[in-house]
């Protein structure tokens, strides 16, 4: 139990490290729109999902509908779909945690549960899937917290730490790379993405490059096998 | 914004969150056999997405000035190399976070 903490605490130190920043931006950033420590601990604790919370403070302070609120959530978190789809295996038999699980499941978690983990022993990896939710959510919510409270008194330049994000995903990226001989799905993300990113637009690119992705993906395994999937 | 309705946007907005993080745990799961193509889908999207990650990460990326693309790029680089070289994640990580510090805030 003891080893299975320490490799999540190590493995999670990176998106400590992001999530701390992030999170005391947004406490900063919140507390500048006029809300305080309550408002910033109870969206980091229930929505959890970055991005989100900053472009929700924008919608705060524009008098945005609920209708729109949701909408814009819908819109900025439908790729948790894909990791869903993604992770139905993997969690499937984790019992009492699971829900949480699935509620945790951001960016850099997902990041990070991803990856090919069966060396660690099945029992033990169930247990290592929760510490690193669990972690994550806490450096998240303690970020926002310190944001929130201590952010006008602190001074320092911390532009360009939150580069240990995409750091991150580039290792993830090149692991997977660097460990599988079929590079298709990788070719297909990336391409993909950077295909859409001019057309749609930094903001707007998200969701067409999913469905990009999906269709190429369906398309590819299906021409593989044959045709076993045409009922699939 | 009144009180209450930041109260009920957060409450609209975690819904919504979860909802698109349970909606397919929700559909493939429980004594239902996952369809072959879920299933399938399931293995090959995590190389996808990371790779859609990256780019989503360096969507900022401009070519208006050397500025604009120069430190992400070696950054990126520079976490590459270090990750063929040593395959250890935290050195990369560091290792690329602190050249881009360095670049972000002191060269360019």
């Amino acid at each position: 139990m003891k080893k299975i903490v320490k490799k999540a605490l190590v493995d999670t130190l990176p998106v400590m490290t992001g999530y701390l920043v992030l999170g005391f931006g947004f406490g900063i950033v919140l507390h500048a729109a006029g809300y305080g420590l309550p408002v910033a601990l109870v969206m980091s604790l229930f929505i959890y999902a970055g991005s989100m919370q900053y472009a929700a403070i924008g919608l705060f302070t524009g008098g945005a509908s609920l209708v729109t609120v949701g909408l814009t959530t819908l819109m900025v978190n439908a790729r948790h779909l894909f990791y869903g789809i993604s992770m139905i295996d993997k969690y499937k038999d984790t019992g009492k945690r699971k829900p949480y699980l699935i509620f945790a499941l951001t960016d850099e978690t997902y990041s990070l549960v991803c990856r090919d983990l069966t060396k660690i022993p099945l029992e033990q990896r169930k247990n290592y899937y929760l510490l690193v939710s669990l972690f994550d959510h806490l450096y998240w919510v303690a970020g926002t917290a310190l944001g929130a409270v201590a952010g006008r008194l602190i001074h320092f330049n911390s532009e360009g730490i939150d580069f240990a994000l995409t750091a991150l995903f580039v290792t993830v990226f090149l692991e997977q790379w660097l460990s599988s001989k079929d590079h298709l799905p990788a070719l297909a993300g990336v391409g993909v993405s950077l295909l859409c990113l001019p057309i749609f637009g930094a903001e707007g690119f998200l969701i067409p490059a999913m469905l990009g992705i999906a269709v190429i993906l369906c398309l590819y395994k299906g021409k593989r096998e044959g045709g076993k999937e045409q009922n699939g | 914004m009144d009180d209450l309705h930041i109260w009920l946007a957060i409450a609209v907005m975690s819904i919504v969150t979860a909802a698109t993080r349970f909606l397919p745990f929700l559909l493939f799961s429980g004594k239902k056999k996952t369809p072959k193509l879920i299933e399938r889908l399931g293995k090959t999207l995590p190389f996808a997405i990371m790779g859609m990650l990256v780019v989503y990460c360096l969507k900022g990326v401009h070519f208006g000035g050397l500025s604009g693309f120069l430190p992400p790029l070696l950054a990126c680089l520079a976490v590459g190399a270090t990750y063929v070289w040593k395959r250890n994640t935290l050195f990369s990580i560091i290792s690329g976070t602190v050249l881009y510090l360095v670049l972000v805030q002191f060269v360019f």
